[in-house]
């Protein structure tokens, strides 16, 4: 695939009770977001494995977003929020050691009120991967030895 | 079975320490139980059988192959093949045929720079033509050949279809004595099962008491005399324990070592490593963002810790590569 035809593929791992409703409400509000990114809705980031991340890498994904509710207070369970923002920081260095640029990898935090924010979030994100070209990640892990 | 009522018994060794090999000896007396009711028809590290003599053997004329250690040069993939052909059942034995283990870490670089390291930059190495390996090489008698270094270690089971994983590095004694009782008795369980070990975590075996975890600091081992009776993880040691099968009794932490994870992940975890980082990055005791990231950025060398035992076989295998086969 050339460069001029490369369409980012981005994955999205949303928490159901802020990210996942800013991103509806965007949706609905019809707010200009470019369609490279599939949402997963999960009950809470605080239930993201890390495998979760590298399997999307490992199957195709180019960049991987995660967003969650602002803690400390607007988890929906308390605490899943500090889960997230004490294994995520861990997960990208991780990601830095297997060659995977820090521009691929997204986390942060977006309340249901703020779809203003994840539209442009989206279209700031896939921008940015765009720039760093593709991961084809499966390439390599289908190549032969020569 | 051979006319003698005797298992047909191969053994062999690709890109491994040896250290599996040792494991077998550790039957102690039991090896003689091992050769009256198994002929061994090869085992290179023992007994004098060569390539040629497996490849003139019909195909599936071996019984149980144990085979140990990776796929790192075209020699082990070879005899993988070779061994798969002649064998009914293949078992990737240890943890560097079941994932890979510490060869697998040059999963981590290249073949040109591990070649450079060895061959030209090592302190001891004097090297002054800089001569590296070659697959084919003229000699005055002609040419020769020798395997080719890969890029990337694999494990037996990404190059062949394997039958059972015998998981250890190594094995323990008494889990192999297990296994091969169970193959003599012909109670094996389905293929593809993990055998010779629990369904249980490290921990599940471990005599360590375990309180509630927050950890304000992690320590390297050499940074901590540990409390010889509490959790070694509960100290802030990282220990492989949460995210390891069990089998092998705990061996490490008994002695106040952490577990390093050898056993492989624990069952029904996809990458051993995804899920140790989840296991220590969830505990640290902080309440911002800040102090998460200072906590958790002291950890010496996040891939070399949680996957020292299986990079080949995590979700992806190997850190990246450029288009030329080099790391980024």
């Amino acid at each position: 695939m050339s460069d001029k035809t490369f369409e980012p593929h981005i994955v999205g791992f949303l928490c159901n009770w802020c990210t996942y409703t800013a991103a509806d409400t965007a949706g609905v509000s019809r707010m200009e977001q470019p369609p490279n990114v599939d949402i997963i809705r999960l009950m809470c980031t605080g239930r993201i494995e890390p495998a979760f991340i590298l399997k999307a890498f490992a199957e195709g994904a180019d960049g991987v977003i995660v967003s969650g509710c602002h803690p400390p207070g607007d988890c929906h369970y308390n605490s899943g929020n500090f889960k997230t923002f004490r294994r995520m920081p861990l997960l990208e260095r991780l990601l830095e050691q297997y060659g995977i640029e820090k521009g691929r990898f997204h986390w942060g935090w977006i309340s249901g009120a703020e779809a203003p924010k994840w539209a442009q979030l989206t279209r700031d994100f896939t921008e940015q991967v765009r720039g760093l070209g593709p991961l084809d990640w499966k390439r390599q892990l289908e190549s032969k030895e020569d | 079975m051979a006319p003698n009522g005797k298992l047909k018994l191969a053994l062999y060794w690709a890109a491994s320490c040896g250290g599996c090999e040792i494991a077998i000896v550790e039957l102690r007396e039991k090896i003689l139980i091992v050769d009256q009711v198994a002929d061994i028809l090869f085992w290179p590290v023992a007994i004098d059988a060569k390539y040629k003599d497996v490849e003139a053997m019909p195909d599936k004329h071996i019984d149980v192959c144990l085979f140990n250690g990776a796929i790192r040069t075209s020699e082990n993939e070879h005899l993988a093949h070779l061994l798969r052909q002649k064998s009914k059942v293949l078992v990737a034995f240890g943890s560097c045929a079941h994932e890979g283990c510490i060869p697998g870490l040059g999963n981590l670089f290249d073949r040109q720079s591990i070649f450079e390291r060895v061959y030209l930059e090592a302190p001891s190495v004097d090297n002054p033509q800089k001569i590296l390996p070659q697959t084919t090489t003229q000699v005055p008698e002609g040419e020769i050949h020798i395997p080719k270094f890969y890029n990337t270690v694999k494990t037996l089971g990404q190059v062949e279809d394997v039958d059972y994983f015998l998981p250890g590095c190594p094995p323990q004694p008494h889990q192999i004595w297990a296994v091969i009782e169970a193959i003599l008795a012909g109670n094996l369980p389905p293929k593809g099962s993990v055998v010779g070990a629990n369904e249980k975590t490290v921990c599940d075996e471990c005599k360590h008491k375990r309180e509630e975890k927050r950890i304000k600091k992690f320590y390297r081992i050499h940074e901590i005399i540990p409390d010889t009776t509490q959790c070694l993880f509960d100290q802030g040691i990282i220990c492989a324990g949460p995210a390891t099968r069990g089998g092998c009794g705990a061996l490490c932490p008994q002695v106040n070592m952490p577990c390093r994870g050898c056993y492989g992940p624990a069952p029904h975890q996809i990458d051993q490593g995804a899920a140790l980082l989840s296991a220590v990055s969830s505990v640290v005791d902080a309440d911002t963002e800040e102090e998460a990231a200072r906590i958790v950025g002291e950890i010496a060398d996040p891939i070399g810790t949680f996957y020292r035992f299986s990079l080949p076989s995590s979700l992806l295998h190997r850190v990246r590569l450029n288009e030329g086969g080099k790391v980024a």
